[in-house]
């Protein structure tokens, strides 16, 4: 099994940290990840977007161009990458930005209001775990409990305390899975 | 009967391949009576240059490393690094330091690099037969500057010494010569001096040398000596520019 | 052991400091900067030392002085900084000095761009610098392979006493994956030639590349060209995956070797047969198994983001025994997994020799 990933969004929305936690998450189950951030020529157009591979197998190619899951938080990364999921896949979107989205014949789409989520936790900030644990619940593709182990990981140890309200949010996004 | 002169110990018995006249032998004694005088042969690391004193390595008894053209003082801050107890010093020549070499100096002075730097101002390329240096004076004919060195077309000499007496870095920045005995004696303390601020861990320390070249300035040594007095010293004064040790006295 | 998330430019970079690097000297030149500024803060922790010099060419003459002096010395660059590095290179591959040099390689020629290139497989294969010489070049494949090579770079240069470059580029350096990290080792080996000052030895030790005297250079060039061949009999690596079965194998290392592996995965799951032939070290380059490959009726297709660098060692390698083709993307994009996947598809369709 190879699941392969783009997440993508504004800069400072989070989206980093998002494709770090699934690949932290993925490597505390025991599989082999890789993380790539988004470079050169495809930084313009105002998107950040970073490249996840989860996979049983050796990774190959660790830049995702036709990913199985996308997060998108912001209205041009879903344009950008809205045509490349495979098949069968999944999109997570962030409808607090994205108010029409077309549905995609093949395809799991799940809105998250993302930033609304956050603001009801109190902050803004964390929008991106919430679209984060909407994906997990969605695909599946690493455990909550691999999202929080990872977080204490990826998180410097000067945001530890932050930690409870990350979990908070991941939570209330995995909710909306039913 | 007590000695008072001999050859040093840190020289090899080795004959010099330099010119009848040329005062980069004086020099190489000078700088081994030091050594032998602050007892650290054995821990001394020179490096040699690109230029004239490319064998600098054959007639020095201690450990040497040669560097490409330009690039002893960042070579010595390798060398140094990695034997902080070591006695490291540089020999280089006007083209090599003030030309190819001025990145190397300035930073190695501005880091304030603990190593020590022996440059050898002769106004000319020895080695490569007498073209145009940084140092060359105005008005002085080389192969490459024929008619003379035009200031309106090339620019200025470069005085080492004043320029990097303006660094924070440097410890010890003196300029001497070798043109009479007096001094000679004189350049001999300056070397000592800075082969002692070296160990004492005060920093960046460099000793100008003010040399002939009559090989390639088509004069006899003892005219070369002559005009080392009458025309070099007048560009480029003698003396300290900069010591800490004094600055911590005022 | 535990397995950490790392980006590829510093597993390098730990990967040196475990491997008992205590002397970096660099410059800033993207898409390197986390060396140098992982080994900033790391050094201090380990009693090492970082100087940010003031050129890439001073940098790598501080390495000729450390590296001279008997330490384990590194630099790190990208392809632009390398360029200038290369009079120094030529210098400790004359003096015969160890030291490991990375070159995160950018497209060029010129200033180029930030973006990954293997366009420098030449330079760092082929000499780079001026006189007959050769590095070791390893060419990372892994997040592991950047802390394990550059490790085994720092053994193999002492081994050889030879400088040995590490070749990896943007993707590489970026990329994060899990690694495990060895323990930091003491290192022991004697350099009884280190010019550390004579503490007594009875003859002075010298770092030098001169040869004006009689016949010292071709003395020092046999002598070179000697410990080459030695070299070549007995540091070759390379990955072979798949190669036995196949009809057509692709040729490919670092970043492309990535994308190739991928779109053969795909293609072996529709039953094709289609293997990966990876150089490990490009220099010395791993011929004979190529050759061997070529004689069993293999063809080849390299992968490069480049307009064909490696593409011409494997011709060599092959020596017209089979049919070489090539892919190339011309610097600064990284070709995509269907690219090549429709490559190798068009290639089996056509049949082969």
């Amino acid at each position: 099994m190879t699941y392969e990933i783009i997440c993508a969004g504004f800069g400072g929305q989070g989206v980093m940290l998002i494709g770090e936690l699934l690949a932290y998450g993925g490597m505390l189950e025991g599989k082999n990840v890789t993380w790539f951030p988004s470079y050169g020529p495809e930084m313009r157009g105002g998107t950040a977007n970073c490249s996840v591979v989860i996979s049983d197998q050796p990774v190959g190619s660790p830049i995702v161009s036709e990913p199985d899951g996308l997060i998108a938080m912001n209205g041009p990364s879903f344009e950008k990458f809205k045509g490349t999921v495979k098949p069968g896949g999944a999109i997570v979107y962030n409808s607090s930005m994205i108010e029409t989205a077309p549905v995609i014949p093949g395809l799991k789409m799940l809105p998250v209001p993302t930033n609304d989520i956050a603001s009801e936790l109190g902050n803004n900030k964390v929008a991106n775990m919430v679209a984060l644990g909407a994906f997990i619940g969605l695909t599946k593709i690493i455990t909550l409990a691999s999202a929080e182990k990872a977080l204490e990981q990826v998180l410097p140890e000067r945001h530890h305390k932050l930690i409870p309200l990350n979990v908070a949010a991941l939570e209330k996004g995995m909710a909306l899975v039913k | 009967m007590q000695k008072v002169f001999g050859y040093p110990r840190s020289l090899t018995p080795k004959r010099t391949h330099y010119c009848p006249g040329c005062t980069h032998g004086i020099i190489h004694r000078l700088i081994a009576e030091a050594i032998d005088d602050l007892g650290i042969q054995e821990q001394t690391v020179g490096i040699a240059p690109v230029g004239c004193a490319v064998l600098a390595y054959e007639y020095f008894d201690v450990d040497f490393q040669e560097a490409a053209h330009g690039r002893a003082p960042a070579v010595a801050t390798g060398i140094k690094r990695v034997h902080p107890e070591a006695i490291v010093f540089s020999y280089q020549g006007d083209g090599d330091l003030a030309s190819i070499g001025t990145a190397e100096i300035i930073h190695a002075a501005a880091r304030g690099e603990n190593i020590t730097v022996i440059f050898i101002n002769n106004t000319v390329y020895g080695m490569t037969g007498g073209q145009m240096a940084p140092t060359t004076l105005p008005g002085q004919k080389t192969t490459t500057s024929p008619y003379g060195r035009d200031i309106t077309k090339v620019g200025y000499p470069i005085r080492v010494c004043e320029m990097l007496a303006t660094l924070d870095g440097p410890a010890y920045i003196e300029r001497v010569s070798v043109h009479d005995p007096k001094h000679i004696i004189k350049a001999g303390r300056a070397i000592r001096k800075a082969f002692e601020m070296q160990i004492a861990g005060k920093g960046f320390s460099l000793v100008e040398v003010l040399s002939t070249c009559p090989t390639n300035w088509g004069l006899t040594p003892v005219k070369a000596l002559e005009r080392l007095k009458e025309e070099m010293i007048p560009y480029y004064p003698l003396g300290v520019f900069r010591s800490t040790e004094e600055v911590a006295k005022e | 052991m535990e397995r950490v998330m790392m980006k590829g430019n510093e597993a390098l970079a730990e990967g040196a400091i475990r491997a008992g690097c205590r002397f970096f000297f660099g410059y800033p030149i993207t898409p390197q900067n986390e060396i140098p500024e992982y080994m900033a803060r790391r050094m201090p922790e380990v009693n090492g030392v970082f100087i940010q010099a003031e050129s890439e060419v001073s940098a790598i003459n501080m390495v000729y002085g450390a590296g001279g002096a008997g330490g384990r010395a590194l630099t790190s660059s990208s392809s632009p900084g390398i360029s200038l590095k290369q009079e120094g290179i030529s210098y400790l591959a004359g003096a015969q000095v160890p030291c490991v040099i990375v070159n995160v390689a950018r497209g060029g020629p010129g200033l180029g761009g930030l973006t990954p290139s293997q366009s420098d497989y030449f330079q760092a294969t082929k000499g780079g610098g001026h006189g007959d010489y050769h590095l070791i070049v390893y060419a990372p494949g892994t997040g592991q392979e950047m802390v394990d090579l550059i490790g085994l770079a720092f053994d193999k240069a002492e081994e050889y006493r030879n400088p040995v470059m590490i070749l990896t580029d943007a993707i590489m350096g970026q990329m994060m994956e899990p690694v495990i990290l060895p323990p930091i080792r003491e290192v022991t080996t004697e350099k009884p030639w280190a010019t550390t000052g004579k503490k007594g030895r009875a003859k002075p030790n010298l770092i030098n590349s001169l040869g004006i005297i009689g016949e010292d250079l071709a003395r020092i060039n046999i002598e070179l060209q000697e410990k080459y061949r030695k070299i070549e009999t007995n540091e070759i690596r390379y990955e072979a995956d798949g190669t036995g079965d196949a009809d057509l194998i692709v040729v490919a290392y670092g970043t492309t070797s990535r994308v190739a592996r991928s779109a053969i995965n795909m293609l072996r799951a529709e039953g094709k047969k289609v293997g990966l032939l990876r150089p490990i070290t490009l220099w010395p380059f791993p011929k004979q198994i190529l050759a061997d490959l070529a004689a069993q009726g293999k063809r080849f297709l390299v992968v490069e983001m480049s307009v064909g660098q490696l593409v011409e060692d494997v011709i060599l390698a092959v020596n017209d025994r089979a049919k070489v083709d090539f892919f190339g993307k011309l610097n600064g994009t990284v070709p995509t997994v269907r690219e090549v996947y429709n490559t190798i598809n068009a290639l089996l369709q056509k049949g082969g020799a």
